[in-house]
């Protein structure tokens, strides 16, 4: 298993990367490598061109600005997951961050590569989708934004053009003392997840939740927000039996099937890990409250 | 041969200046071009981890780096991590005491992978010891040696650092 023969090139500059991606025929895009290295190792993709972006300044950084957080693409899932300031404004990034591979590959993955791969199963996509996070990407007519529900086109494939580069993401962060919970089956720590569910919650000094953010990964194509199990529980009070029974709508989630898990059980599993998903997050709104 | 580019790297101390076909994965050209074949590769797809190498002090895969984007940095081995010929750094002695292995092929990558976790986490539980080789595939030893042997490792880089 070696890498096909392609022609490499390191921009040092945002603009030189946009000028090689719209030049180049062919080309793919090399961030931390985590997911490109082992397609290329396989041969399961033959670009013409590589551009590595890892000697771009500037494009690894995580700042808090009013109520979100701006994320560099090239920002470290490791970095991520020390971070102080993602552990207080968004912790729900920094539970799923612990699962996403292994310490050896998150030292090296990006936040960015992630979305751009897009893999139905990895854990940061999810967060994306329940967060309403907002993608920057910049190509040669500029810099646009892309609200995370419209940016997967479909499986694996993010709704970017080939000449166009993530460079910056923007998580909004919920009030403190919001609920959060996210949980994954997986065969094994670290194995892509099998269903995972990822869920924020305000509650209300009555105990009624005011507001919901259920996604679904690993279990469509992409990441699933479940709308309608979000408008079922607000104004309601949170008891294991309630969510039960309202997470049964995820029965009715469009589930890959595969060698790893049939359309039915990956729709029951997200019933559970949604469920689950939701006890944690309004236990730990309604902790001391 | 393809594209190439002249890159200079150290690895375990001693710097390298090689040209290198731009396709290759670090670890081939750790193993066939400078020869140093104690980094092993099993999987070559990022899920074995028997091919971790120190990039700048912390752990990667070195089947998942092309050799050019080493270009510059500090690389440690599984062959530079003894302090010298005839001494085993106490990570090694560990494995070696507790049979933390059998026939081997993963111990380069264990080593490297624990060495960066116990700088981090100089007094784990078993637990923590377990996630961190979570990424590392033993098919001998059932597990029960490496993580007694990092345990074991803790305990004896605290004694040292206290000595």
């Amino acid at each position: 298993m070696k890498p096909p023969p392609f022609s490499y090139h390191d921009p040092s500059t945002l603009e030189d990367a946009v000028t090689l991606l719209s030049s180049l025929e062919n080309a793919k895009v090399l961030a931390g490598g985590q997911s490109l290295m082992p397609m290329l190792n396989m041969r399961y993709v033959l670009p013409d061109h590589v551009v590595d972006i890892n000697k771009i300044e500037d494009l690894a950084y995580i700042r808090e600005d009013g109520d979100a957080l701006e994320i560099g693409a090239m920002t470290r899932q490791r970095d991520l997951e020390r971070s102080k300031i993602v552990q207080k404004k968004c912790p729900l990034m920094h539970e799923a961050l612990w699962q996403v591979g292994h310490q050896q590959t998150r030292n090296r993955g990006t936040l960015g590569g992630s979305l751009s791969h897009l893999d139905p199963a990895a854990e940061m996509p999810s967060i994306c989708a329940t967060t309403d996070a907002i993608v920057r990407v910049l190509g040669p007519n500029g810099e646009r934004e892309i609200g995370f529900a419209e940016f997967p086109a479909g499986y694996m494939t993010p709704a970017i053009e080939e000449d166009e580069l993530v460079t910056s993401i923007r998580i909004p962060c919920w009030p403190d003392g919001h609920g959060f919970g996210f949980v994954e089956f997986s065969r094994r720590h670290g194995d892509f997840a099998v269903a995972s569910a990822a869920v924020l919650l305000e509650v209300s000094a009555d105990r009624k939740i005011c507001r919901a953010a259920v996604t679904v990964g690993g279990v469509g194509a992409t990441p699933v927000r479940v709308t309608a199990l979000e408008e079922s529980i607000i104004g309601q009070e949170g008891s294991e039996e309630m969510f039960r029974d309202a997470c049964e709508v995820c029965r009715g989630i469009d589930a890959l099937g595969d060698v790893y898990a049939s359309t039915e059980y990956r729709q029951h599993l997200a019933t559970v890990m949604a469920r689950r998903a939701l006890v944690k997050a309004y236990d730990r709104a309604t902790d001391g409250a | 041969m393809g594209e190439t580019r002249k890159i200079s790297v150290t690895i375990n101390g001693q710097k390298y200046e090689e040209e290198v076909e731009v396709r290759f994965h670090l670890a081939d050209f750790i193993r066939q071009q400078l020869g140093l074949t104690g980094t092993h590769l099993g999987c070559e797809h990022g899920v074995c981890g028997a091919c971790t190498i120190l990039l700048n002090g912390e752990s990667a895969r070195s089947c998942l780096m092309l050799a050019v984007q080493a270009d510059g940095q500090e690389i440690l081995t599984i062959e530079g991590i003894a302090p010298s010929e005839d001494e085993l750094h106490p990570l090694q002695e560990a494995f070696r005491d507790n049979h933390g292995l059998q026939c081997g092929f993963c111990t380069p990558g264990m080593l490297t992978t624990l060495l960066e976790f116990l700088e981090e986490n100089p007094d784990p539980t078993e637990e923590e010891v377990r996630i961190a080789i979570s990424g590392n595939l033993c098919r001998c030893t059932g597990y029960q040696g490496i993580v007694a042997a990092a345990l074991d490792a803790a305990k004896r880089l605290q004694a040292e650092k206290a000595a």
